[in-house]
């Protein structure tokens, strides 16, 4: 269990994060530069959040009102670095070492050595050297040498986004069965929806320097409540709404008014659809609209469309569909069923 | 021949030579890390050697420790004497030698990837253990390379040396002081026989540290 609550000012940038992490792997998915590896670095005691505290297991590991600021060595916090940083003087073997340097007996070192190489498929490269080794080796190196360590917390930092696209999918799988076999608490930063989406139990989504409600990820996804969480989570089409009836609201950007699944709220702020949701034969939320834009993907089309009365200077919708459900010829109307509407607040 | 320029030489160079290497290493490792407006100033301090004509390095050292003065005094009083002294070379060839070993080192130690010594203290590693293990073998190249030009630069000390401990034959002579001094008492040949010592000596050291490197990189990089 972490619970952290911290402010840290850099300049004209302000971090101001408040959660609680239980076992499992919570996700913090924001976009770059909002914030989420500083919020990690607090956490493992490289930077110094200039008040709050921060507590794992029921161990104070900072408080400002206190005075307490354990060093990174005594927090016993795993921390993936996002480029893994192994040390490049080192063998694959005498990195993983390092993370066992706190045990005196030789015999249990090298038994941990041997059972961490063994669950990560290492054997082979004990004595290579860093840059003998490929980005996914790289990775299951760190990942061991912090393992070892037996760390009550572990924190990853975009743990894919040094290896080539074609490992990553790959990766991912055999990330999420140890990550269970760890069992513990935790912590990972991403930016890309795919990845949180694999591999968290729960998500909070960052909007620059905050944390928005962490929600569990399936729900986040369906319902994500807000616009920053709407765009973490990969909403292209999201518009200023206003309420119109209690199963309808006003957009006028887009020059319509749209029937909702879910009862309005007087504070709603703006709506989103999904590139996904859009069909040719539903009845429902049918506007007349005109293609402006298409882009080719291998097992996909992006259509970007405008429905009539949209108002100029406003983006194109998205619409995403396989290339197999593609109609001869481009559609007049497209409809979106009322439960497809995300409604979005402020808070 | 009196080979003592030679031994006085070698052992100036290369006692000074491992003051500065810790020194060096050491302040440029502290003033990486201090704020900015106080680093831009030590950082002058300790490269005016590097610019400043050895002469006035010299001068400055004698304002310092000579005889009459407070500091001086108080060091001959405890039987330390610099001024006119085998010894007060060290001094002479380390000041002026420290501002190579400092610049390089601060140079290597800012190419360091940070990150290494971050996922070294989350692993639980002591910051000594980092600093040995981690960081300076990874900036070993610029450590190496200024190393070596702060023992050429000790080694082929004149200016400060000669202000400070003059020529005494059998005392205080160095190989570039020896030059300088035969030199201009017409003994020519005398001159030439010391400057070819101090190109065997300098082609040597250039050799080894080019083999060094050679093995180092091939261990390390494929």
């Amino acid at each position: 269990m972490l619970s952290v609550n911290i402010e840290k000012r850099l300049g004209k940038f302000r971090l101001q994060v408040a959660f609680e992490a239980a076992e499992g792997v919570t996700g913090i998915l924001g976009a770059s530069g909002c914030g989420k590896s500083m919020t990690l670095r607090c956490i493992a005691g490289i930077e110094k959040p200039d008040k709050g505290s921060i507590v794992l297991n029921g161990q104070t590991l900072f408080d400002s009102d206190q005075g307490i600021d354990l060093p990174p060595q005594k927090r016993r916090v795993g921390y993936l670095f996002q480029n893994y940083a192994l040390f490049p003087n080192m063998t694959v073997k005498k990195n993983i070492l390092c993370g066992l340097r706190g045990e005196k007996d030789s015999v249990k070192r090298q038994e941990a050595l041997q059972h961490v190489m063994k669950l990560l498929q290492l054997e082979e490269l004990e004595n290579h050297h860093p840059s003998q080794i490929s980005g996914g080796q790289a990775q299951r190196v760190a990942l061991a040498r912090i393992l070892v360590n037996c760390p009550r917390l572990l924190m990853l930092d975009e743990p894919f986004s040094a290896l080539d696209s074609h490992l990553r999918e790959h990766l991912q799988i055999e990330m999420k069965l140890l990550l269970e076999k760890y069992g513990g608490t935790v912590l990972m930063v991403t930016h890309s929806r795919n990845e949180a989406y694999h591999l968290c139990d729960r998500i909070a989504p960052m909007d620059v320097g905050v944390f928005l409600a962490l929600k569990p990820t399936k729900a986040l996804f369906a319902d994500p409540g807000t616009i920053v969480a709407a765009a973490v989570t990969g909403c292209k089409n999201i518009a200023a709404a206003t309420k119109a009836g209690e199963y309808e609201v006003e957009v006028p950007e887009w020059g319509l008014r749209l029937t909702t699944g879910q009862p309005v709220r007087e504070d709603v702020c703006a709506v989103s659809i999904r590139a996904h949701y859009f069909g040719v034969k539903t009845v429902q939320n049918r506007f007349p609209i005109y293609q402006t834009d298409e882009m080719e993907e291998p097992f996909e089309w992006i259509i970007r469309f405008r429905f009539n009365g949209q108002k100029e200077r406003t983006p194109d919708i998205w619409w995403r569909l396989p290339k197999d459900c593609r109609p001869q010829k481009m559609p007049e109307e497209l409809g979106v069923s009322p439960s497809d509407i995300l409604l979005l607040y402020s808070k | 021949m009196d080979w003592y320029p030679l031994w006085n030489s070698v052992r100036i160079a290369a006692i000074s030579c491992v003051l500065v290497f810790f020194i060096g290493i050491f302040a440029a490792y502290y003033v990486a890390r201090l704020p900015r407006l106080i680093k831009g100033l030590l950082d002058v301090a300790l490269t005016l050697p590097l610019v400043l004509p050895p002469t006035v390095t010299g001068y400055f050292l004698l304002i310092l420790l000579g005889t009459k003065r407070p500091l001086g005094s108080f060091l001959l009083e405890h039987g330390v004497k610099f001024v006119m002294n085998w010894y007060g070379g060290i001094l002479a060839a380390a000041v002026v030698a420290f501002p190579l070993m400092y610049r390089t080192a601060r140079g290597a130690f800012e190419s360091f990837d940070v990150t290494l010594a971050y996922s070294g203290q989350t692993l639980g590693l002591s910051n000594t253990y980092i600093f040995w293990r981690i960081r300076m073998p990874y900036c070993r190249q610029g450590i190496l390379a200024g190393t070596v030009l702060a023992f050429a630069r000790a080694l082929g000390e004149y200016g400060a040396t000669s202000m400070l401990i003059g020529y005494t034959p059998g005392r205080t002579a160095t190989i570039s002081t020896t030059v300088y001094q035969l030199w201009r008492t017409n003994d020519n040949i005398g001159a030439l026989r010391w400057v070819l010592v101090n190109l065997v000596i300098s082609t040597a050291v250039l050799l080894a540290v080019n083999l060094l490197e050679r093995k180092n990189s091939g261990e390390v990089r494929r």
